[in-house]
């Protein structure tokens, strides 16, 4: 067992993990945060995708051991007192149905955006070519991400 | 009492949905959430191989691994080991082998299950299958369909001497019917269409949790399903555990889309080990054990011929399919191609219609429902082979259709399937799609791009769709041997403080019902949508249901919900009436508040009604206390959404590579709830339906390997992928339920496949082509130009 300090969602935690140990089921097995889902063994889908240090990453392909003395951002501390940006635009417009590639999603298109304040729709779509969903075709994920990229400029 | 809020008309209308809250903030109760203490996680050592003799299986090792509690293969499971149900036995002959939840001696499909092991953690579980000896001598495989009915094939079921499952015949005109009309035809037109297979692929892998909990012997098992219902009945039936201790919850399920419409030996296993052992079991998949245990869905060989006069006037049509079953049977895998057999007529007029269907077993994993289920499959073969009719006739291939359809004024109308379509208007939606898609001028700069030679050229492809919905009528689903009954059950119970519990039998998995049928329940009762809390998927709390699946939720679910609503206004008339000293009759009802015709300031609101129910100080005599209400309803028919799809696609002929440029398509499923949700069900079936078209096919090589088993393998479209989508609607309401509703969950998915292949084709006919295998990759585009420029011109 080895022992790690990580940050998540602005707590710190001291853990002893199995180098093994996979970030995500380090996420969802031992600190409980179960909004961050699997969805592949082939860090294909980005179901699991968090912000690491601000950066978006596939927390499949990132050890636990990586991560020690980082701080990870997940669906569950995204929020402040308001929903951010990206949550209410993909509410705003129906970006999501069954809802499970949605923690990646938003995280995925929150480091999108923190990249290119102004994508194009080609941007964007390429921009979350690492994230699959199998319910909205993505026309309305395209959108939410536009109507996020809105708001953000706006200042909210 | 609480503040009430006023109500507001909200169907029709498209609102937020409820769901979101939930789902945006990682709050989502998925059933791999749940952790029990003392649970036990399982893991399932499956058949690497596509065919195979067990000679030698010693589980005893993998009892000395950390952690590791129980290990058992099919001798150890012994009368544990239950059998996959098929609740669709098509015909009285057919052949239903038996599929044990842990093969016995025999694996017939890579990812067969064949031992399994308990241990603390899903990791320790997982490692310890590597203690496990398995031996195998290998068999010989069958893949291919054609090859797996030929004398002296092997066979995946030795003992019952055949491949063939079952064959079936569907000739409402008669015998013979059909050469009669061929022998009127001046043009004849037969085509073989592969339809491949498809895996699901929904984005959260299966997972369950079966417990004991309560003090009676009660097991509830949480399962990642579209069918709780369904599933309790029959996982009582097959692990003996008493139907009224078991207790199914479906919790936030994360996709379906057909493919957890089933009951799985990992959920029989998980069920039989924890009644056993007394303690939590719990498994989740990997996404490779998804992708080959998990059911398939289409792989069906399609031999379509069609007969037709010289100016275009259609005269008969035959159906000749090989439909791939798989490894085994389950739930209703031999029903797939008959759901199919209804629906090749589809929109068009002719004398006479012959199916038939032979139903094979291969070494694959078993097929079965995929959004559609043999309406997509059929949707292909008619629309591509009206083009190469329109093709053959030297007709614009809109005008063929045109000439053929059903015109509005024609319904009621039964198609020589002996369907009774109730509505449409096919015009109405074609002119529409028409315009939206620029279709002239698409045909005129195509014209061009052909004269100029043009490397990239431009195709433009036709769906003119209509589908089966609702399912279904019992009485129907009896005469095709269909086991249970279609129905669907709704309670609406109005609590002492106005607030609304709605129960519904249906069981979302993305779908958005919870928003949906408050929008219904709050029309009906006059009591704003947020006040009304929608209860689905346990069948502790919704005890009676069909579930979710076949487009049925709002076709027949929401008439369940409007009757029941319907039943409570009766009620809570009754009260008001006796206590505002009327007539029920001379009562008003509108917007959740009761008046008096001609003097309105005598007035009682439903839920100063429901508080009187509650307190029964002042009831009628003999009326019972509460004011809530239940109803069953079985549809009287199906419904029959169409829609036209407008595919532009350009092909570059050096390269192979097809991009929609765009993709117009105007659905009609009748009255419209949430046309918020109707839109993204839209979206989301037009994503899987271009999906076959363009990207996706599980493959098998000759000894059974899936060769596609990983997203990495498997191409399930991201988002540049795909293009934008222009999305509109007609309405012609349906006419078989009250709510004048379709059902649209597949409707993208049955009719975009064959708009976006007819496309790639019509590019490249001046070239000679006539057909594009699916999926059309650009490689298999290039090849089938290259093939066809060498071998025709």
């Amino acid at each position: 067992m080895t022992k790690v300090s990580i940050t998540v969602d602005g707590v710190l935690h001291e853990s002893e993990v199995e180098p093994r140990t996979l970030l995500v089921h380090y996420l969802r097995e031992q600190v409980g945060k179960v909004g961050t889902v699997v969805g592949c063994d082939t860090s294909s889908c980005g179901a699991c995708t968090i912000l690491l240090d601000g950066r978006s990453a596939k927390s499949c392909s990132v050890l636990a051991v990586q991560a020690d003395g980082s701080s990870v951002t997940t669906i569950e501390g995204l929020a402040g007192d308001e929903w951010h940006p990206v949550q209410a635009a993909f509410k705003e417009c129906h970006g999501l149905q069954c809802g499970y590639c949605t923690p990646g999603m938003v995280m995925s298109a929150v480091d999108l955006l923190s990249e290119n304040p102004n994508p194009s729709e080609a941007e964007i779509r390429e921009g979350l070519e690492g994230n699959l969903c199998r319910c909205t075709g993505y026309h309305n994920i395209v959108k939410s991400v536009a109507l996020a990229a809105e708001t953000m400029k706006g200042g909210k | 009492m609480t503040e009430l809020a006023e109500h507001v008309a909200a169907v029709g209308r498209p609102l937020k949905r409820k769901e979101d809250a939930r789902l945006l903030t990682g709050k989502t109760q998925w059933t791999d959430n749940i952790q029990l203490a003392g649970a036990l996680h399982m893991a399932i050592l499956r058949s690497p191989m596509g065919h195979a003799k067990i000679t030698k299986l010693d589980v005893s090792g993998a009892l000395k691994y950390p952690g590791v509690e129980a290990a058992y293969g099919a001798d150890e499971l012994g009368d544990l080991n239950g059998s996959v149900p098929c609740v669709w036995p098509v015909t009285d002959d057919m052949v239903a082998p038996d599929f044990p939840a842990l093969a016995k001696g025999e694996v017939r499909h890579m990812g067969d299950c064949v031992a399994l092991v308990l241990a603390g953690t899903a990791a320790q579980a997982a490692d310890a299958l590597e203690g496990i000896v398995v031996e195998y001598s290998a068999l010989p495989a069958v893949i291919d369909m054609e090859e797996a009915i030929k004398d002296g094939s092997p066979l995946v079921h030795s003992d019952k001497g055949t491949n063939k499952c079952y064959t079936y015949k569907l000739q409402p005109q008669g015998d013979g019917a059909y050469e009669a009309a061929k022998a009127k035809a001046d043009v004849v037109v037969k085509r073989r269409f592969v339809n491949q297979r498809l895996i699901p692929a929904f984005m959260e892998p299966r997972a369950v949790v079966a417990s004991p909990m309560g003090t009676s012997g009660e097991l509830t098992i949480w399962s990642a399903t579209q069918v709780p219902h369904v599933l309790r009945v029959l996982l009582a039936l097959v692990t003996g555990v008493s139907e009224n201790k078991l207790r199914v919850v479906a919790p936030d399920v994360g996709g379906g889309f057909g493919g957890k419409l089933q009951c799985y030996r990992e959920e029989i296993l998980c069920v039989a080990l924890a009644n056993k052992l007394g303690r939590p079991i719990k498994w989740n998949e990997t996404r490779s054990e998804d992708m080959m245990a998990t059911h398939h869905g289409r792989d069906q060989l399609q031999d379509i011929e069609i007969a037709a006069t010289k100016d275009g006037k259609l005269l008969g049509l035959k159906v000749d399919l090989i439909a791939n079953m798989g490894a085994y049977l389950q739930i209703i895998t031999p029903g797939i191609p008959l759901l199919g057999m209804f629906m090749y007529p589809a929109i068009y007029k002719m004398d006479a219609y012959d199916f038939s269907c032979i139903g094979v077993f291969t070494n694959t994993t078993p097929t079965d429902a995929y959004r559609g289920a043999g309406r997509p499959e059929a949707t292909y073969a008619i629309e591509r082979i009206m083009d190469e009719l329109a093709h053959e006739l030297g007709m614009e291939p809109m005008e063929l259709r045109k000439k053929n359809w059903i015109k509005h004024e024609e319904f009621p109308y039964t198609t020589a399937a002996g369907l009774t379509y109730d509505s449409g208007n096919y015009e109405a939606a074609t002119d529409k799609a028409m315009a939206l898609f620029k279709y002239d001028e698409l045909r005129a700069e195509q014209v061009k791009r052909r004269a100029s030679g043009d490397k990239v050229q431009l195709g433009i492809g036709i769906s003119t769709f209509t589908e089966m919905c609702g399912l279904a009528p019992s009485r129907t689903l009896g005469a095709l041997k269909y086991v249970a009954g279609g129905w669907e059950h709704c309670t609406i119970r109005v609590l002492p403080t106005g607030k609304v519990e709605l129960v519904t039998g249906t069981s979302p998995h993305g779908q958005g019902h919870e928003t949906a049928w408050s929008q219904i329940a709050s029309d009906t009762l006059g009591i704003p949508v947020d006040d009304i809390e929608v209860i689905h998927g346990d069948t502790r709390t919704s005890p009676y249901g069909m579930d979710t699946y076949g487009s049925r939720s709002l076709a027949v679910g929401g008439q369940a919900i409007l009757r029941a609503g319907e039943k409570v206004v009766e009620k809570a008339r009754l009260i008001a009436a006796h206590q505002l000293e009327c007539s029920a009759n001379d009562l008003e009802f509108d917007n959740g508040v009761f008046r008096v015709k001609g003097d309105p300031s005598k007035e009682k609101a439903i839920q100063a009604v429901a508080f009187e129910a509650f307190s029964a100080h002042d009831l009628p005599d003999g009326l019972e206390p509460t004011l809530q209400a239940e109803s069953t309803v079985d549809p009287q028919d199906f419904s029959y959404p169409h829609g036209t799809h407008l595919c532009a696609m350009e092909v570059d002929t050096e390269t192979g590579k097809s991009t929609i440029r765009s993709y117009v398509c105007v659905d009609d499923i009748g009255i419209q709830i949430n046309p918020l949700i109707v839109e993204g069900q839209v979206h989301g079936g037009l994503a899987q339906g271009i999906a076959q078209a363009l990207y996706e096919g599980a493959v098998y090589d000759s000894d059974g390997q899936l060769l596609t088993a990983s997203f990495a393998d498997y191409l399930v479209p991201s988002a540049p992928d795909l293009p934008s989508f222009v999305t509109d609607h007609t309405i012609t309401p349906s006419t078989t339920n009250p709510l004048g509703t379709k059902g649209v969950g597949e409707a993208g998915a049955i009719a975009s496949t064959p708009a976006v292949i007819n496309a790639i084709v019509d590019a490249l006919r001046p070239y000679g082509v006539n057909d594009v295998p699916m999926p059309a990759l650009p490689m298999t585009v290039w090849r089938t130009l290259n093939a066809a420029r060498q071998g025709g011109k």
